[in-house]
């Protein structure tokens, strides 16, 4: 019979009414088989259900197959996690409008660890995708769960920067799990789930990623963590909105401050402004959060002596954000050829890097 | 006398091949027939020829008239019989004689009045004209300057079917056409690098393209003078020797295409192709094949701009004649050979918009860079030896103006990398660096200890793959070369990495 009680839950996440609706009938009826067998005519004594739900309802038990669909999740090997089951997350029992169920592939974040959201911009800069990357691999490195949504830009580095970190890592989709949207992202969606990260989300298996979707997975990133950190983000951005769910779930936000031309860290300015906490190193972050951070330093001080004089020079006028030899070889002053050559060697030592055809930057 | 014979002849690709015009004027019905495999503006030749003559004060008579162009088993285009048949018919008619036109080959397309018009490929049939030892050729007067390159033989140049039948018949004389003056004088490169502000990294991306031979890729936004740097390449290119400059003037006129003053090509050619071009305008093809624009940068540049907007098979065309430095069309009557031995210089923006990796301008999503980029194939991109990037132009390097290096300049070093090449691949078949194969390079490319180290250590730290591997050997060799050193260094290494293509995964992720 454990199936059977399933299999009615997966009919129940099918039916298109809103979460709340969905909750509130189960916590009546007890559970959802009984949801199931409520008859017709009875349906609009629930206060709560309009015409339009019950005619939804109605039909819903017409074209799902039960025992089927739930063979066929039961093969993709995807677990489903109502709300009234123990294993449902409690950081998002607190969230207004939260989730009926979950879908997810692999682990669900391990409440007893402290969880972090890092999200930002897709088209991101390369200091943003630099620091994404860095702040999640230190606080991986100190245990704290990386919760984000998979996108390309911030949210996949951050994602990869928690696996470089023995930390798991959990991505929130705005499509079914057995989809990887975007298909770049397919390795690291993998590489996610060998590591004993999860891959969530409140959509059914098969369903497209689209639109509209994506702001309302958002408000479980933030509700997944208990903190946000935003990276990159224009002044109208989905990160955004993410920060500001957070805000209402009463989470701390934190906002990595850029360069101030930068329209890409407008909305972190922003946010800064709000009262956001401000990101200025992983240890700092750590310490905050009562965890005592020791990152080794090491490229600084180090660099300085390896290089010899026309290194330095080249070096020095590499900065964080790309520049093109062209401009390089107008600063400084020397032959071209000397400036490229330069330039490769700083690059084999692993002190600059080439992110785009001669465009450089520090690392 | 009612049967004649004139020597004639016809472009096939760029083969010359003779073609005797025989004439027959009998009693009979009167009628004009012609024979000998021809092609309709061939046939079209009676008309113009009749009229012609009539209106050159020259009687045609009412009698039936047969023109056989052999050997009949070549099909036969172009108006360049018209006169040759005019006086074939002239002579059939007892006008002429035929001792006049012995050893003599004629070419030339008439109008109705009488004029005779230029044609094109004079050069090519008066050069074969004077190898297989006749004496002398009777050619449109605009294709007289053309003609008289080649040396010994005399070009007799015509302005009417009228001046051609008095002198033949003797009644007045032509000299042959004096050696064009031309081509003793040097000039001036129009375009100089003295007139481009800064762009330093990218002149030197040229300097070291055009040493070695290479094919260039220019990667920048809109506005940064890539055009501009593309446009002086030829500058800096060692001058053209007599034979470099007959084979290209060849090829010119057989399209028409010379200056009828000074017809001698003495620059080398910048050819800048359109996105639109079909694969034939480029490497050349038709029904009977002519040459494309890679056979008209022989010897030069041929110039892509906006190299994603090309078609991709259009595209993959190029891959070939790179590779063989000629290129190959096959038809049923034949092959045909054109040469094609040109430096390609291609530009592109890193993106759509053009202002990536300025995250704060580019207005492209990753997939959109990736879809442009996508474009490009990966065997097409290996063919490119140095990638260099356009920076955009800033307004104080256009004030600074003052000393910027002259073409001259950079010139003088490229011929003196040149030189050592030419000497250091004597008895080969290798003209530049760029030429060497995986096998020649163990030979000519040998590194040291430390230089192999660094390679070792370029593969593993910058992902290097096989493919470049080789490129940035041959770079590395025209480097050394510019350089004056028999031995490729580090540095010679260092900068060769630097030019080297990245692979499109690494592109605008």
């Amino acid at each position: 019979m454990g199936w059977e009680k399933k299999a009615f839950e997966y009919w129940l996440s099918y039916v298109s009414i809103s979460d709340r609706k969905k909750t509130l009938l189960q916590e009546y009826m007890k559970s959802a088989r009984e949801v199931y067998y409520i008859e017709e005519t009875q349906l609009p004594r629930f206060q709560f259900l309009n015409e339009k739900d019950c005619n939804t309802i109605i039909q819903a038990k017409k074209t799902w197959d039960l025992q089927g669909e739930w063979e066929k999740l039961q093969e993709k090997d995807i677990c489903l996690v109502t709300c009234f089951e123990p294993e449902y997350p409690e950081k998002l029992t607190h969230i207004p409008d939260k989730p009926y169920a979950l879908f997810v592939k692999g682990n669900l974040p391990d409440e007893q660890l402290l969880s972090a959201a890092i999200v930002g911009a897709r088209r991101c800069s390369h200091y943003g995708e630099k620091y994404a990357y860095e702040f999640a691999e230190a606080l991986s490195r100190h245990g704290i769960q990386i919760v984000s949504g998979l996108a390309l830009g911030i949210d996949g580095i951050s994602q990869r920067g928690a696996l470089s970190g023995p930390g798991k890592t959990f991505a929130v989709l705005g499509n079914g799990v057995d989809i990887c949207y975007p298909r770049e992202h397919t390795g690291l969606y993998h590489d996610i789930l060998e590591q004993g990260g999860g891959i969530l989300s409140e959509l059914r298996p098969g369903v497209r990623p689209l639109p509209y979707h994506f702001p309302r997975r958002n408000r479980i990133i933030s509700g997944l963590s208990d903190l946000v950190l935003v990276m990159e983000a224009k002044e109208k951005s989905g990160s955004l909105i993410t920060a500001d769910m957070a805000l209402e779930q009463g989470k701390d936000v934190y906002a990595l401050p850029g360069p101030v031309d930068s329209k890409l860290s407008k909305g972190c300015h922003q946010l800064i402004r709000q009262g956001a906490g401000i990101l200025i190193s992983p240890e700092a972050l750590l310490e905050e959060l009562g965890i005592s951070g020791n990152i080794p330093k090491e490229k600084d001080s180090e660099a300085k002596k390896v290089l010899e004089s026309t290194e330095n020079l080249v070096y020095s006028s590499v900065v964080l954000s790309p520049r093109s030899m062209g401009e390089i070889v107008e600063e400084v002053g020397i032959l071209p050829q000397k400036v490229l050559e330069t330039l490769v060697s700083l690059e084999m030592k692993g002190y600059i890097k080439e992110i785009s055809k001669n465009y450089y930057i520090r690392i | 006398m009612s049967f004649s014979t004139v020597l004639s002849a016809s472009i096939f690709g760029l083969k010359v091949e003779f073609v005797n015009v025989e004439a027959d004027v009998s009693n009979g019905l009167p009628a004009f027939h012609m024979v000998g495999y021809l092609s309709s503006e061939v046939k079209e030749a009676a008309e113009r020829v009749r009229t012609a003559i009539r209106n050159s004060n020259l009687d045609f008579p009412a009698k039936k008239t047969v023109i056989n162009l052999s050997p009949a088993t070549m099909k036969k285009r172009g108006a360049a019989f018209d006169l040759p048949i005019a006086v074939g018919i002239l002579m059939s008619l007892g006008k002429l004689s035929g001792s006049r036109v012995k050893s003599t080959l004629i070419v030339g397309e008439l109008s109705l009045d009488g004029k005779v018009r230029k044609v094109p490929g004079v050069l090519p049939i008066v050069s074969e004209a004077r190898n297989a030892g006749l004496a002398s050729c009777i050619v449109p007067r605009e294709n007289a300057a053309e003609g008289a390159l080649v040396e010994g033989i005399e070009v007799i140049g015509v302005k009417s079917l009228e001046e051609t039948y008095e002198y033949l018949s003797g009644k007045i004389l032509i000299g042959p056409e004096p050696y064009p003056e031309q081509r003793r004088e040097k000039k001036e490169e129009e375009w100089d690098y003295a007139d481009v502000c800064g762009q330093r990294a990218v002149k030197r991306a040229a300097e070291v393209a055009v040493a070695g031979g290479h094919n260039l890729l220019l990667i920048g936004p809109p506005g940064s003078g890539k055009s501009m740097t593309a446009k002086r390449i030829p500058s800096i290119f060692p001058p053209m020797t007599l034979e470099e400059s007959m084979e290209l003037t060849k090829i010119y006129s057989i399209l028409g295409m010379l200056d009828s003053e000074s017809p001698l090509i003495q620059r080398r050619p910048f050819r800048s192709v359109h996105h639109t071009s079909t694969k034939t305008a480029l490497v050349g093809g038709g029904i009977v094949p002519v040459p494309g624009e890679i056979s008209l940068a022989h010897e030069g540049v041929l110039f892509l701009d906006e190299l994603p907007e090309f078609q991709k098979n259009v595209l993959e065309v190029l891959r070939q004649p790179l590779e063989d430095h000629q290129v190959r069309i096959t038809r049923n009557q034949g092959n045909y050979l054109f040469p094609a031995n040109f430096i390609l210089v291609a530009a592109m923006n890193p993106c759509p918009c053009g202002c990536y990796p300025d995250m704060n301008r580019c207005t492209c999503t990753p997939g959109q860079i990736q879809h442009y980029l996508g474009k490009l194939s990966q065997p097409f991109l290996d063919r490119m030896d140095i990638c260099v990037e356009a920076p955009r132009v800033k307004y104080e390097a256009l004030k600074k103006g003052g000393q910027e290096e002259s073409s001259a300049a950079i010139r003088e070093r490229v011929c003196r990398a040149r030189k050592l090449q030419i000497k250091r691949y004597k008895g080969t078949k290798i003209l530049t660096n760029a030429m060497l194969e995986t096998r020649e390079m163990e030979k000519y490319c040998v590194l040291g200890k430390r230089e192999e180290e660094l390679m070792k250590q370029a593969f593993s730290r910058l992902g290097l793959t096989a493919r470049t591997y080789h490129k940035i050997l041959k770079v590395g060799r025209t480097i050394a070369d510019l350089d004056g050193e028999e031995q490729i260094l580090e540095r010679h290494l260092k900068e060769a990495v630097g030019y080297r293509s990245l692979d499109k995964k690494y592109w605008g992720r």
